[in-house]
């Protein structure tokens, strides 16, 4: 009798869960498959795939004794410039982290109006895109630009941010710093502190604790669990991350100093038609968020206090 | 004692403000300049010093009032040596915001100088006896009034098939939203709810593609979708799976593949993180009420259809509007899958905009307010929802 209703509700279970697993099927297991088996091929899509072994990733990740003799030289320098410039890029998640954080304290005062501030400041994470990007390239106009007027007002000569090597990164981080500090991540931080125990900061008080010992005592140990998920989950978007504002703001340039490993990616698959290099550094990316997070995971495991 | 303790509090409370006052200041005065550019004239927003708002000008001619545009300017400049000289404000650099300095266009060798007064050139636009004439004003004598010009979008509507966008936009992420609200909270209802072989381990495995970055499952699926339509074609001995269909003028793409609302919306239909997300939910409704309708005589489809769905709203509100806004925004994927100019999505639109018009930032900027708008409606409307469901997503499984 029993097992005649397990194998009822089994059945159920499958049913419910089919016309989701043909999608986790179709769209995400076997195209991980197919990729990684592609990452092992030559394809321009118009003559059939050509079987290569190891040679995208030893074109890829390898090196060459340089030509001069001395020293050796990377076989796709671009790769590592382009690595270079999206860990260059997630300088902004520590820095938009303690913004979302510090917005995050104002923002739990018992004031009046919480709400209405907290609108404003989720607007540029919920607008994120195109428009905003092509928006932030006016703002970043060196002659009639937003930023370059204000700081001109102030005395400060601003230079033409987006097609200045040494300007373009720092750029590109304050706009990810404009859109992100109020966003997803302040809205954490927000939950993270109302579930705070209120008996702890009374009896810091009673113990007579300044504002900011409460806030290395209490606060910021409290609050280690919402930090570390923060920061996982920013690496892994940080790896993928940068395309879709380069595309729209610089086309990776100036000097491919904002191509990102998703550029690379793009331009390998779609613009040259090197599908199964694209699929290699895809799944030279993936093992890198991987490796990341797995480090994450064990180093930052030890500092979070529950 | 007290009396010092409310004042310091009163002090704590302006502070904060403040604080609150200037950052908001700060994520709202990009929309407004975006805004304020798109009621501009295109002129206008290469004129120095920068108005805030789209303004026109006039000057008092005779006691009358006469609109006019502002031709160029020019300004008196005191050099460091003492002289003076009047030159139009295009030769010097925009940098004369702060320090001006003057270009000798010769040998490029720039000279620090101090502007002591503005000349405008204007001509008169308005009908009458001065139209078209044109004369120099001191700067000072030039009025302004705010005046918003809505060409910008007439423009930029012109130059791309918006309305098209809207029309694709909408349909693909309604259908994306709709597609993965049921899916995913049917194969949640599974994992939360009912107990059947492998089904610990399928949620692993689901949780472990939430890592997998996009390109990996992205190129494949772009190679699928390509040849699709030839592998049909030569399946079913036709060419309907390559043909454009046209419901009267209105293009509605290729059944499949490359320029078709199969290829926009299918890959998106089905979430590992939604499943994630409203598992969560699930799991924390109370079983006794579940009990109470299977006694009633409930089946699993009952349970889930009178039970645990309208139990949900909060949840699967969230995940309309998350999904709703990842849908709408998304990027990449309609660029690489489209190819022709009505099959585009808002942002790829937009993205083509900027491309044809590269710095028209007027109508660049009316493309943009265009394409925020809906999503901005959606925000105010779902706000609640909104932020409760960043929580939600953050407890952990």
């Amino acid at each position: 009798m029993a097992s005649r209703w397990n194998r009822r509700e089994a059945l159920a279970g499958y049913a419910f869960l089919l016309p989701n697993f043909i999608g986790f099927l179709l769209f995400t297991s076997l195209p991980v498959v197919a990729s990684l088996a592609l990452a092992f091929t030559k394809w321009d899509l118009l003559s059939s795939p050509e079987f290569v072994g190891l040679a995208n990733f030893k074109s890829l990740l390898g090196w060459h004794a340089a030509e001069a003799g001395a020293g050796f030289g990377a076989n796709d320098p671009r790769f590592w410039y382009y690595c270079f410039n999206t860990i260059y890029l997630m300088a902004g998640i520590p820095v938009g982290m303690i913004v979302s954080l510090g917005l995050a304290v104002a923002l739990n005062q018992k004031l009046r109006g919480v709400v209405f501030f907290r609108t404003i400041y989720f607007m540029p994470t919920l607008s994120a895109g195109v428009a905003l990007y092509i928006l932030w390239r006016w703002i970043y106009d060196g002659d009639f630009g937003l930023l370059n007027m204000l700081l001109g007002a102030l005395g400060v000569a601003g230079p033409e941010y987006l097609l200045e090597v040494a300007w373009a990164r720092p750029a590109l981080i304050f706009m990810g710093l404009w859109i992100g500090a109020g966003g997803f991540n302040m809205v954490l931080y927000l939950a993270g502190l109302q579930g705070i125990d209120p008996a702890l900061y009374e009896a810091a008080a009673i113990d007579g604790a300044s504002p900011w010992q409460k806030f290395r005592a209490i606060t910021w140990p409290m609050l280690s669990p919402t930090t570390f998920f923060i920061f996982i989950m920013s690496v892994i978007a940080g790896f993928q991350a940068g395309f879709d504002q380069a595309y729209v703001m610089t086309k990776g340039g100036p000097f491919e100093s904002t191509m990102t490993i998703s550029y690379y990616i793009y331009k390998l698959a779609f613009a040259w038609n090197h599908m199964g290099m694209a699929a290699a550094v895809s799944w030279v990316l993936f093992l890198a968020i991987l490796i990341a997070t797995l480090f994450n995971w064990r180093q930052g495991g030890r500092l979070v206090h529950y | 004692m007290i009396e010092g303790g409310t004042a310091r509090k009163t002090f704590m409370h302006i502070a904060w403000y403040l604080a609150l006052g200037v950052v908001g200041l700060t994520m709202l005065t990009p929309f407004f300049w975006m805004i304020s550019t798109s009621l501009k004239r295109p002129e206008e927003v290469m004129t120095y010093p920068p108005t805030w708002l789209p303004c026109e000008y006039y000057v008092d001619l005779a006691g009358e009032a006469v609109e006019v545009t502002v031709v160029g300017r020019r300004f008196e400049l005191r050099l460091p040596s003492g002289g003076e000289l009047d030159v139009p404000v295009r030769s010097v650099r925009r940098r004369a915001f702060a320090q001006p300095r003057l270009i000798d266009p010769e040998t490029g060798f720039e000279t620090p100088v101090r502007i002591i007064g503005g000349l405008a050139d204007v001509r008169v636009i308005e009908p009458g006896l001065h139209k078209g004439k044109r004369f120099t004003s001191p700067a000072s004598d030039l009025h302004w009034r705010f005046a918003p010009v809505w060409g910008n979008y007439t423009r930029a509507c012109r130059a791309v098939p918006f309305f098209r966008g809207y029309i694709n936009s909408l349909t693909v992420a309604l259908a994306i939203t709709i597609g993965q609200v049921v899916t995913s909270s049917m194969a949640a209802f599974a994992f939360a709810r009912l107990s059947f072989p492998g089904r610990d381990k399928l949620f692993m495995a689901y949780l472990a593609t939430m890592m997998i970055p996009v390109a990996v499952t992205m190129i494949p699926v772009f190679i699928l979708l390509k040849q699709m339509p030839l592998v049909l074609n030569d399946l079913f001995h036709t060419d309907f799976w390559t043909r454009e269909l046209w419901l009267g003028r209105f293009l509605i793409g290729r059944a499949v593949g490359v320029d078709s609302y199969f290829g926009l919306i299918a890959p998106a239909l089905f979430t590992a993180y939604g499943t994630f997300l409203l598992r969560q939910f699930f799991m924390g409704i109370p079983r006794d009420l579940e009990d109470a309708a299977r006694i009633d005589g409930s089946g699993y489809f009952g349970i889930y259809r009178r039970i645990i769905l309208p139990l949900s709203k909060p949840a699967i509100a969230t995940l309309t509007i998350f999904t709703f806004m990842a849908a709408w925004k998304n990027f990449l994927w309609p660029l690489v899958i489209t190819e022709s100019d009505d099959m585009q999505v808002l942002s790829v639109m937009l993205a083509s905009l900027q491309t044809k018009y590269t710095t028209d930032w007027t109508a660049l900027m009316a493309g943009s307010v265009i394409q925020l708008v809906p999503m901005l409606i959606v925000f105010v409307i779902g706000q609640r929802y909104f932020i409760e469901g960043i929580k939600l997503g953050a407890v952990k499984g």
